[in-house]
């Protein structure tokens, strides 16, 4: 077989490979701080002492695994990630790095997060960590995101498990106060990302996402962000109540709570439709970040001081 | 390719090895001190 050679013309440009800053923007390690501080918190929370290194360890896996499923996220939403001001100028749809890139990165990473949890602290955690992994790439980015408005509903989950495995690496098992801690940011999500997506509506309108303002508008939403508040408390308030905590979590998570509540209520009662006026709204988005790391903060606390 | 792009080849792949030979290190302490901790526990 005769090979004729490319012309100049002809010829792919060989991309450069990508930058090291450009990979650790894959891994969103803004939002991995909230996931390493909840495993952080549920590995602290838990019964008994684990050893700092394997301790280290866990933590470290969490966040490794939470790069991985950001990383992974990114490969497959390069296309709307170009779409949205807010994502545009990510490594993928900058063009500073190839999908492939991305993919290899992220795989390699997920492997590498389980496997070493696995062998510094336990099968459970590693088992949860990979579901984790596995249900905000599969379930939220794949499946859901760009199919229904309840999207943040059920993808959720995969942002509540780091507690959960954090408490899984300290014991070797999962009992009530993790899976309310879980249930706990599970329902803390919708009225979170609803909260933003209120404010970005016209960025998730023009790529597509169906986000729950771009499909049923502004008012469902507000009303939605309200409902969802209600069981959040309910579980935020039931550790104390069942008696898995003491009174510091206690005072901490009903004041959080009611001031939640109230800010959710404005939000419902808000009418604007222009960003610039939705004040209520921007102000829960952000209390909603103090208000997981002030909770969660009052619950190693609360096992700290009273354990 | 370019000599522009043929120097930012270069820098990046040291960068890239000098970050790679770093995380190796780091790897390796990482196992030891998981390797040591197993040890203190099973005592």
């Amino acid at each position: 077989m005769t090979v004729i050679p490319l012309t100049p013309e002809q010829a792919v440009p060989q991309p450069l490979p990508a930058d090291w800053r450009d990979l650790l923007a894959l891994t969103k390690p803004r939002v991995m701080s909230l996931v390493v501080f909840t495993g952080l918190c549920g590995l602290l929370a838990a019964p008994g002492a684990i050893n700092p290194v394997l301790g280290f360890t866990a933590v470290l896996c969490i966040a490794l695994g939470a790069g991985a499923a950001g990383a992974l996220n990114q490969w497959y939403e390069a296309d709307i990630d170009a779409l949205m001001k807010r994502t545009a100028n990510r490594p993928l749809p900058a063009g500073r790095m190839t999908r492939q890139t991305a993919l290899h990165f992220g795989v390699g990473l997920s492997v590498f997060s389980v496997v070493l949890m696995g062998l510094a602290t336990n099968y459970v955690a590693a088992f949860w960590l990979a579901v984790s992994i596995l249900f905000y790439v599969l379930v939220y980015t794949v499946w859901l995101k760009r199919r229904t408005a309840q999207n943040i509903v059920i993808g959720g989950a995969a942002g509540a498990f780091p507690p959960l495995i954090g408490w899984a690496a300290a014991t070797g098992d999962v009992t009530a106060l993790p899976v309310l801690l879980f249930a706990i940011i599970f329902l803390w999500t919708p009225p979170h990302f609803w909260a933003l997506s209120l404010f970005v509506r016209t960025d998730y309108a023009a790529a597509g996402v169906p986000m729950l303002p771009v499909v049923a508008g502004n008012a469902v939403t507000r009303r939605q962000i309200l409902l969802y508040t209600l069981p959040m408390v309910a579980a935020a308030i039931a550790p104390w109540a069942m008696g898995l905590t003491g009174w510091i979590y206690g005072t901490v998570a009903v004041a959080l709570n009611a001031i939640f509540l109230w800010l959710a209520v404005a939000v419902s009662i808000n009418q604007a439709s222009e960003p610039t006026a939705m004040v209520p709204e921007k102000r829960l988005f952000k209390y909603s970040i103090l208000y997981l790391f002030i909770l969660f903060g009052a619950l190693v606390a609360d096992r700290l001081v009273l354990a | 390719m370019t000599p522009e792009q043929e120097v930012e080849l270069r820098r990046r792949q040291r960068s890239r090895s000098r970050i790679t030979a770093l995380l190796l290190g780091l790897f390796v302490v990482l196992m030891f001190a998981i390797s040591m901790a197993k040890m203190v526990i099973n005592q």
